[in-house]
């Protein structure tokens, strides 16, 4: 075991720590955004909304995000309209094509997440809360979204994480996250294992962070769950 | 507590219709609630005693008539597809804290303590100072005899005290008319008489009550005047001696023998 070159990878590597937290804030922040207009589009009972809505689920979530990448990427430049549109001079660097294709990765299944807690809320609740007179914007925020949150919470855990480890892919589009760095240092040293086993311990920390982090946010968001006994929960039979 | 008052109805609907996908379930219902009115609703299922009910805060839209609560009628326009919509939201939104609305499912909100429910509406919807508001949710605690419960969450209470808190909620609104959906029917026999009582107490204040109810003894006992819904009409409507002592319609024979067991 080289412990030296063990650490000098590990350093290396942390460089790129940055750049991976980024990509995965910033795509999940405004994929987040994208996912409520796009789950509020489902429920709206407009019917052109919610194809238009389904269309791209459908499309996002069906394709590879290697292949999304790819795709804008490489892809875009290749219609003129775009060279000579005000976008171009994001859009030929590789950090906002892979912002952009995590962004509209995420959004995709973070609306089917986001739909699932909003349906989940009891329509009853939701008639008390009418009747009540609240403003349909004042049932969603006071009612809907608290209790949705808290039972999407644990989904969209799994998507954060998910990302987190998604922002791998853009090392294939020359950016020098951790994945990047690692690629570059095995090309020239060859040594695989130590190289790559530090940068899975890169994403394992991070991503028991995040886990924790959703944990607790959980557990602050549903107290009232807080004394119920768990459902699955077996209870002690007398002898 | 009598129904000749010179005043304007509290409540007033005029040629309610409604249907679901075909099925008429009001054909014409007209009905005055005056202050003070204790009236209870009663009818076999699928008579539209609930849906009328629901009428009246615009839960669900009716086709056809008018609702004029406080002398205010309800603006409702025609939409392409021949169902009615509010014409202003906000006066919809206005008049429902104008009828507190008791559920069968009580329909507490969950992730709210029983406090927080009470003060939700008033400092929300009618924006009153939240200090008073929590005063005034105590109070309405105390009376309906769950002031202990005060910090907990419905699904720690029982049916009964998940239903007086639902009581309490919709009292903390200051609503000139409470509505009633058949507030006991989930209920475990054994805790029903809590929830009446409080809604006995109600009544006794002079409070405007519409109940949707199958409790016999309350509607005898409690109401002013009773009205038997069969098929989506007024069968009867009558003080409860009259109603309940000489009943005139087939219809509501059948219905009493079978609820009083006569």
């Amino acid at each position: 075991m080289d412990l030296d070159f063990l650490g000098q990878t590990f350093v290396a590597l942390l460089g790129g720590v940055p750049l991976l937290l980024q990509l995965a804030a910033f795509s999940i922040a405004a994929g987040a955004v994208l996912a409520v207009g796009l789950a509020l589009m489902r429920l709206s009972g407009n019917a052109p909304l919610d194809a238009i809505a389904r269309g791209y689920v459908f499309v996002f979530r069906g394709t590879p995000l290697l292949v999304q990448i790819f795709l804008i990427y490489y892809g875009l430049g290749q219609f003129p309209e775009i060279r000579q549109s005000f976008l171009w001079p994001l859009l030929r660097q590789p950090y906002w094509c892979a912002l952009l294709a995590l962004t509209l990765n995420t959004a995709a299944y973070s609306s089917e997440i986001i739909r699932s807690g909003i349906l989940s809320v009891p329509f009853g609740q939701i008639e008390a809360a009418r009747a009540c007179g609240m403003s349909r914007w004042l049932v969603f925020r006071r009612i809907t979204v608290p209790q949705g949150l808290r039972v999407a919470l644990p989904a969209y855990g799994n998507e954060i994480i998910l990302m987190t480890r998604a922002t791998a892919l853009a090392s294939v589009i020359t950016l020098m996250e951790v994945t990047g760095i690692a690629s570059k240092i095995i090309s020239e040293t060859f040594r695989a294992v130590e190289v790559f086993v530090c940068a899975g311990a890169i994403y394992l920390v991070i991503n028991f962070a995040i886990s924790r982090g959703v944990a607790r946010l959980e557990r602050r968001l549903s107290p009232q769950l807080a004394k119920v006994p768990s459902p699955t929960a077996i209870p002690k039979l007398a002898r | 507590m009598s129904a000749v008052n010179a005043s304007l109805p509290a409540v007033s609907v005029r040629g309610l219709h409604k249907r679901f996908s075909g099925l008429e379930v009001l054909k014409g219902i007209s009905l005055d609630a005056y202050e003070g009115d204790v009236i209870s609703i009663l009818g076999a299922s699928g008579s539209g005693k609930s849906t009328l009910l629901r009428c009246i805060n615009l839960l669900e839209i009716p086709e056809q008539g008018e609702i004029v609560v406080d002398g205010e009628t309800i603006g409702l326009k025609m939409r392409a597809d021949g169902r009615r919509e509010p014409v202003d939201r906000t006066q919809v939104d206005r008049i429902r804290t104008q009828l507190g609305m008791v559920f069968q499912n009580f329909n507490l909100w969950s992730h709210m303590t029983v406090i927080e429910n009470l003060i939700e509406a008033p400092v929300h919807v009618q924006r009153r100072p939240r200090a008073e508001a929590m005063r005034e949710a105590e109070a309405l605690l105390e009376k309906v005899g769950i002031a202990d419960k005060r910090d907990a969450y419905p699904a720690h209470l029982s049916g009964g005290q998940q239903q007086r808190a639902a009581i309490a909620r919709a009292l903390a609104m200051h609503p000139r008319v409470l509505l009633f959906d058949e507030p006991t029917s989930a209920l475990d026999p054994e805790l029903v008489g809590e929830v009446l009582r409080v809604m006995i107490a109600l009544a006794a204040e002079g409070r405007t009550m519409l109940v949707v109810t199958h409790e016999m003894g309350f509607a005898r006992e409690v109401s002013n005047r009773v009205i038997f819904l069969n098929q989506g009409v007024i069968e009867e409507d009558a003080k409860p001696a009259e109603l309940f002592g000489n009943p005139r319609s087939d219809r509501l024979r059948q219905f009493l023998s079978s609820h009083l067991g006569i």
